[in-house]
């Protein structure tokens, strides 16, 4: 039986869906229009692409935000699998708080974990100088920024990849003669990779679009794309920064359905 | 192998889950472990397969002190309750995992795992993935995997315990029989008695991590030692009383339902209490009026019809006694009836006398 639903209903469900993503297809759109300034349609063109990639900040940004996104990816996955894994493995003591702990950076608003983060920094800052040593916020302290929230999410996808695995997966292989490493090459990594993998993509799409923690811990002279994106839209948009967001649009959703296709449940026995 | 193991309890505490296990298990022997859930199988399984170690005591395979040594470098495989299929593999990967741990070269591990797969008759299923067979299917492949290893135990724990009743029964034969052509020993663990009865070569009782009676099949339903083994296995009727005397040919033993003959008299002594058993199908109901030796005067309580025999349960002496009877002759009169009273005779061979727990 095919239940219709409600006429208001799927009006509604599509006011919602507008209301989401309008804005972005309006950006998007726009982000094509032969016309310097803004909100009247002058013709299709791809030249803002062209610009774009003419200006040395946005090249520069676009150099520093892929940096910054490759290698806080790299540390975060193999950290964060390395915490998924442990919670998946050990009964610990306190695995609730444990998972909560994880959680919090995700949840908690991303304006106080980058003021959090500023103040840290400015505190071992003042530390270091004392022993003659300073350092300027700039890649390091973004890249350790975003590796700390990315650990979270690469953690919790790992460790919920292999949630419906018992023990004793590890134990079949010890069995059958694999040592313990053998059994984690052979056995557990198989397993675990789509998690790592999509865990992966989310850290590198988190890190690439981030621009509140980015923002706070850059300092003056680094610049990632949307912290570029921000300081320029703040003197009026225009259509080579809508190209701009509009391929950061493109890279993420790519990633996140990358991600979700790794993620998808196999037939279950 | 003579065992303790214990296991700190959440509380802090230590609960012993096996208590001073000794068990000899001979070499080519379908050997089955049985008990109620909780009693210490499964851990006893697994110190033999080296996942657990003993608080104290020795494992010894093949002449060989095992105590301490890693489960990988053990030449014991074992068949998980849950299967622990690897997910990721194709059957005939999983089976060549062990071939491949070991770096049996590819082409010879190649034919092993097919022979393996054929014996277990699974091999058409070889290029399938685990979640795309039935409960049944997958304990075969569990069981090619581990078999295929050529172990000098195979370790089987509850292998039959999550398939339906029709699937079990041929499997217990396939698995008997399989046991037999490879001559391979087998540990086999399971809490329903029948299965032990039907598969093993011998059974251990277990209960509350002690073994309470070693024995081929026959020997511990036929002379159960203990209360638990005698109603663990099958039912029985359990009478309590105090021996009159001894003799030669057995003994005489005081109860509620008078003096009663066995012939189990040896090391009995006049005064002591005992406790006999006898099976619900060794007992004898006849409509005589007069009671002659080892005969005791019942009420029938309640029958059970039950198809192929017909379970009356009796009162007599103010204890409740179950009798089984062939239901061989439909109206015959041996049918009894509600109320009706009958004589009961217990055979002195059948009274077993148990030891004190
Ligand atoms: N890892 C463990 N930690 C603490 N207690 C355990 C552990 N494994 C088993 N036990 C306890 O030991 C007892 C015996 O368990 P087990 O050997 O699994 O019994 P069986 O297989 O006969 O059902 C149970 O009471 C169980 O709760
Ligand atoms: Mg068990």
């Amino acid at each position: 039986m095919i239940r219709r639903t409600h006429p208001a209903l799927s009006v509604w469900a599509w006011l919602v869906y507008a209301f989401l993503y309008l804005p972005i297809i309006v950006l998007v759109v726009f982000s094509f229009n032969d016309s310097r300034f803004g909100a009247t349609w002058a013709g299709f063109t791809t030249k803002w692409y062209g610009v774009l990639f003419a200006r040395a900040d946005v090249r520069e940004a676009l150099t520093n935000t892929l940096t910054v996104a490759v290698v806080s990816t790299l540390i975060s996955t193999v950290l964060g699998t390395l915490v998924g894994l442990g919670l998946w493995r050990y009964t610990l003591r306190f695995r609730t708080a444990l998972t909560g702990l994880l959680v919090l950076p995700i949840v908690i608003p991303d304006v106080v974990m980058g003021v959090s983060l500023l103040m840290f920094y400015a505190f071992v800052r003042s530390g270091l100088e004392r022993l003659g040593w300073t350092f300027d916020n700039g890649f390091w302290t973004v890249l350790l920024a975003h590796v700390t929230f990315q650990i979270s999410y690469v953690a919790l996808t790992v460790r919920s990849r292999l949630a419906g695995y018992g023990p004793e997966l590890e134990e079949a292989a010890r069995d059958l003669g694999a040592t313990g490493l053998r059994s984690f090459t052979h056995v557990v990594l198989p397993l675990a990779l789509p998690g790592v993998l999509a865990g992966a993509l989310l850290a590198f799409t988190l890190s690439l679009d981030d621009f509140v923690v980015t923002y706070f811990t850059s300092g003056s002279g680094f610049s990632t794309l949307p912290v570029l994106i921000y300081t320029n839209v703040k003197r009026g948009v225009t259509p080579d920064i809508n190209a701009l967001s509009a391929l950061l649009v493109l890279v993420t959703v790519v990633a996140i359905v990358a991600a979700n296709a790794l993620l998808r449940p196999r037939r279950q026995p | 192998m003579d065992v303790f193991k214990s296991f700190r309890s959440p509380s802090g505490g230590e609960t012993r889950v096996l208590d001073d296990i000794d068990l000899d298990i001979r070499r080519g022997e379908f050997f089955s472990l049985l008990g109620p859930s909780g009693c210490g199988k499964t851990t006893l399984l697994r110190i033999l397969a080296g996942f657990e170690q003993p608080d104290a005591g020795q494992v010894i395979i093949g002449g060989q002190d095992m105590t301490g040594v890693p489960p990988h470098l053990r030449n014991v495989n074992t068949v998980f309750q849950s299967y622990a299929l690897f997910p990721h593999l194709s059957v005939q990967d999983n089976v060549a995992f062990g071939l491949k741990m070991k770096g049996v070269p590819a082409a010879q591990a190649r034919t092993r795992v097919m022979q393996a797969l054929e014996r277990v008759r699974i091999a058409d299923f070889a290029s399938r993935r685990p979640d795309q067979l039935s409960g049944g299917q997958r304990q075969r492949v569990a069981l090619a995997r581990a078999i295929v290893n050529e172990p000098q135990v195979l370790l089987l724990d509850e292998p039959l315990s999550a398939l339906d009743l029709k699937l079990r029964k041929e499997l217990q034969v396939e698995l008997a029989n399989l046991q037999e052509s490879l001559g391979m020993t087998f540990v086999f663990v399971t809490h329903d008695q029948e299965e032990a009865l039907v598969m093993s070569d011998r059974i251990a009782v277990m209960n509350r991590g002690r073994v309470e009676q070693l024995g081929r099949a026959e020997e511990l339903y036929e002379r159960p030692r203990t209360a638990f083994v005698a109603n663990f296995l099958g039912s029985s009727n359990l009478i309590e009383g105090t021996v009159l005397s001894v003799d030669g040919k057995g003994a005489t033993v005081q109860t509620v339902h008078g003096p009663l003959r066995t012939t189990h008299g040896e090391g009995l002594r006049p005064g002591q209490n005992v406790t006999l058993s006898v099976r619900p199908e060794k007992l004898r109901m006849e409509r005589d009026d007069e009671t002659e030796g080892n005969e005791i005067r019942a009420t029938v309580d309640d029958i059970v019809y039950t198809g192929a025999e017909n379970q009356y349960l009796l009162r007599a002496g103010g204890q409740q006694l179950v009798v089984f009877q062939l239901n061989a002759d439909i109206g015959a009169d041996e049918d009894f009836d509600y109320e009706e009273q009958v004589a009961l005779y217990l055979p002195p061979d059948n009274l077993v006398v148990l030891e004190e727990a």
